[in-house]
């Protein structure tokens, strides 16, 4: 009579077994290929590695396969892995500026230095589900436009603000960051820990914070001074060597807001920038990063912070979604220890209630009437 | 598992976690930071605590695991065959005597601890006044003055609305009468069980980056007033298992017409009492 609500060893055996086959599909449909992964579903791919703090695209991939099309369970396999890896250096800041450049596009000029690049872009396609698409065989179309070549020159708008004297100035630090993934964050945190909380951030609540800025949640006029797309250089100092040499490439996307800024007693009226980084092709991302660390800067920069996304504590305890979903699903594991007190509690509260009620039926009546 | 240091972590991450153990015993309740590591299993399901034991344990020691009293829960099992994967050499055991470390989610043993053991609780919430002030920056100060007013006053407004105390699990404690701490999620029944306890305590928030620890035989005192003391719950009732009247107790619905019956949750009380309840009978 018994029925015991715990499982044991074989009940998750069976589960994990179960999972492996439903992950598997149908089995007269070919298996997907981490190849076929990388190539195709290169966005999905960027956001596990960008949530993920991990870029590799073949091991992406796998997680992408492995989480059968999950972005947060994919993000969270690349970390669980990256947390076994060695770090054996920290790179020198990556040069964006010297980014061999796929997109590039400014809101804030018609025209500029180097140009406008739409590069591969969903902008101004029309969502219409392409049937053709659906069938075997398709041919894709072939662009015409080659890619810029390497020596186009890309200057920042930002620069190009800040040779004005429009652009506030970003104060150069030399200091090593600290690393989110081995200290644990306090408060008030600096911007290098937190644009590295909101990198790893979840793109669906950095563009929530971000869209409730432009609603009038924080003050924000913000304008797309750049958005930048390519790839770039990783170079590393090893300490035998003690120059740099280069150990690889990847593909960011880079996005500058240029957002005006009133004035305060100390700073003349001008303009601020957020910034935003991210792997790979996810400007939708780097946008939402780039809104978010301005509004985060309202206290720096002597604003009224009372909007959640300019609450630093509020947005960069939130932003992780491998920390949030683990404690949201979590909610799925047995509590009936708690409950059962829980329900004690409730008991013991309601009999007093009934106790006091029996003892003075006439006030009660009294109140109800 | 090859390809794994033992017990997963690396031994440079277990010292970085021992040390901030070592401080959190010298400064009972305190939450310490630490540079909490992504765990191959989910936050919120124990990955303090899988720290903290990986951090702890060596080849000679005796692991057991519970969620919810019980060492046959799906995340008690899958915890434990983690570390029987990766620390090669580790026994694992489900009697609360034989353990010397033992890892929980939301209950103590009812088997009495001895000195030598170490308990290990996994936590969701360090921070015992996170729902009366959420700011992390402002609780800090709050514990450096030792200003736990707002508790207070939490407790003496349950206490004028419903005559008592309403936290029935997780009920905040003052240890060594300096720092207020979160017991972890256990019923206030076990509360008592912590004061003076032989054994070291020792908590991790692996999503909250946060360990403490309740050296042996330190004060643990749940919070209550004079006038309406501290008062632990349990469904009143006995095991119909093993007969226990003093025992944590899972209500469990037998059917849906109102039947239910009591059953221990700690598996390893209840199953030693059986047996010997069984011995005696022959």
């Amino acid at each position: 009579m018994y029925v015991a609500v715990k499982g044991g060893e074989t009940a998750i055996a069976n589960a994990h077994a179960w999972l492996d086959e439903a992950r598997r599909g149908d089995p007269s449909v070919p298996e997907l290929t981490t190849d076929q992964v990388a190539g195709q579903l290169t966005l999905a791919v960027d956001r596990a590695m960008s949530e993920g703090s991990l870029y590799d695209p073949g091991l992406g991939a796998l997680a992408v396969k492995q989480a059968r099309g999950d972005g947060i369970e994919a993000a969270f396999l690349l970390r669980a892995y990256r947390t076994t890896l060695p770090r054996f250096a920290a790179s020198l800041p990556v040069d964006t500026g010297a980014m061999a450049v796929r997109r590039r596009v400014s809101a804030t000029y018609k025209d500029l230095p180097g140009g406008q690049v739409l590069g591969p872009t969903f902008d101004y396609t029309h969502r219409l589900l392409d049937f053709a698409l659906a069938a075997e065989g398709y041919a894709p179309a072939r662009s015409e436009e080659a890619e810029p070549g390497e020596d186009a020159a890309f200057p920042r708008v930002t620069g190009l603000l800040a040779g004005e004297g429009l652009m506030a100035p970003e104060v150069a630090s030399d200091e090593e960051p600290a690393d989110v993934t081995r200290t644990p964050t306090t408060y008030p945190a600096t911007r290098a820990l937190r644009l590295q909380r909101l990198a790893r951030g979840d793109e669906g609540f950095l563009l929530g914070m971000a869209y409730s800025t432009q609603r009038g949640y924080g003050n924000s006029h913000p304008f797309v001074g750049e958005l930048r797309q390519g790839s770039v250089a990783v170079s590393i100092v090893p300490e035998e060597l003690g120059f740099p040499i280069e150990i690889g490439e990847i593909e960011v996307t880079e996005c500058e807001m240029v957002n005006q800024f009133k004035g305060s007693r100390s700073e003349p009226p001008q303009f601020t920038r957020g910034y935003g980084l991210t792997f790979g092709r996810l400007e939708r991302r780097a946008m939402s990063m780039a809104l978010v660390d301005r509004a985060l800067r309202a206290e720096e920069l002597g604003e009224d912070a009372t909007a959640p996304a300019q609450n630093e504590e509020f947005v960069l305890n939130h932003s992780d979604n491998i920390e949030a979903t683990g404690f949201l699903e979590h909610l799925k594991l047995p509590h009936y220890v708690d409950f059962q007190s829980e329900l004690e509690s409730v008991r013991a509260m309601r009999a007093q209630v009934e106790a006091e009620r029996a003892a003075a039926p006439q006030a009660f009546k009294e109140a109800a009437e | 598992m090859s390809g794994y240091n033992f017990a997963y972590l690396d031994e440079g991450t277990k010292r970085m976690i021992r040390r901030a153990l070592l401080k959190a015993v010298a400064v009972p309740g305190f939450q310490v930071p630490f540079g909490s590591r992504e765990m191959p299993l989910p936050y919120g399901w124990g990955t303090g605590g899988i720290q903290v034991t990986a951090a702890v344990i060596g080849p000679d020691d005796t692991l057991k695991v519970i969620d919810q009293g019980a060492d046959d829960t799906t995340n008690a099992v899958s915890i434990r065959r983690f570390f029987a994967r990766v620390a090669p050499g580790l026994r694992t055991t489900e009697s609360t005597a034989e353990a010397t470390v033992i890892q929980t989610r939301h209950r103590i043993p009812e088997t009495p601890l001895r000195e030598g053991q170490v308990m290990v609780y996994q936590v969701p919430q360090p921070e015992p006044l996170f729902r009366l002030e959420p700011r992390r920056a402002e609780t800090r100060r709050l514990h450096a003055l030792a200003d736990y007013g707002l508790m207070q006053v939490k407790l003496y407004e349950d206490i004028a609305r419903h005559g008592r105390v309403a936290s029935s699990y997780d009920h905040p404690v003052m240890v060594g009468e300096r720092y207020l701490m979160s017991p972890s999620p256990i019923p206030s029944f076990d509360n008592p069980k912590m004061h003076m306890s032989p054994a070291l305590q020792l908590f991790g928030a692996g999503r909250e980056r946060r360990l403490y620890a309740v050296p042996p035989y330190t004060a643990v005192r749940s919070l209550d007033f004079e006038d309406h003391p501290f008062v632990p719950l349990r469904a009143n009732g006995r095991c119909t298992l093993c007969g226990s009247g003093e025992s944590y107790l899972d209500e469990v619905v037998t059917d849906d017409r109102g039947g239910r019956m009591f059953v221990c949750s700690d598996t390893d009380y209840c199953g030693t009492r059986q047996a010997a309840m069984k011995e005696a009978a022959e």
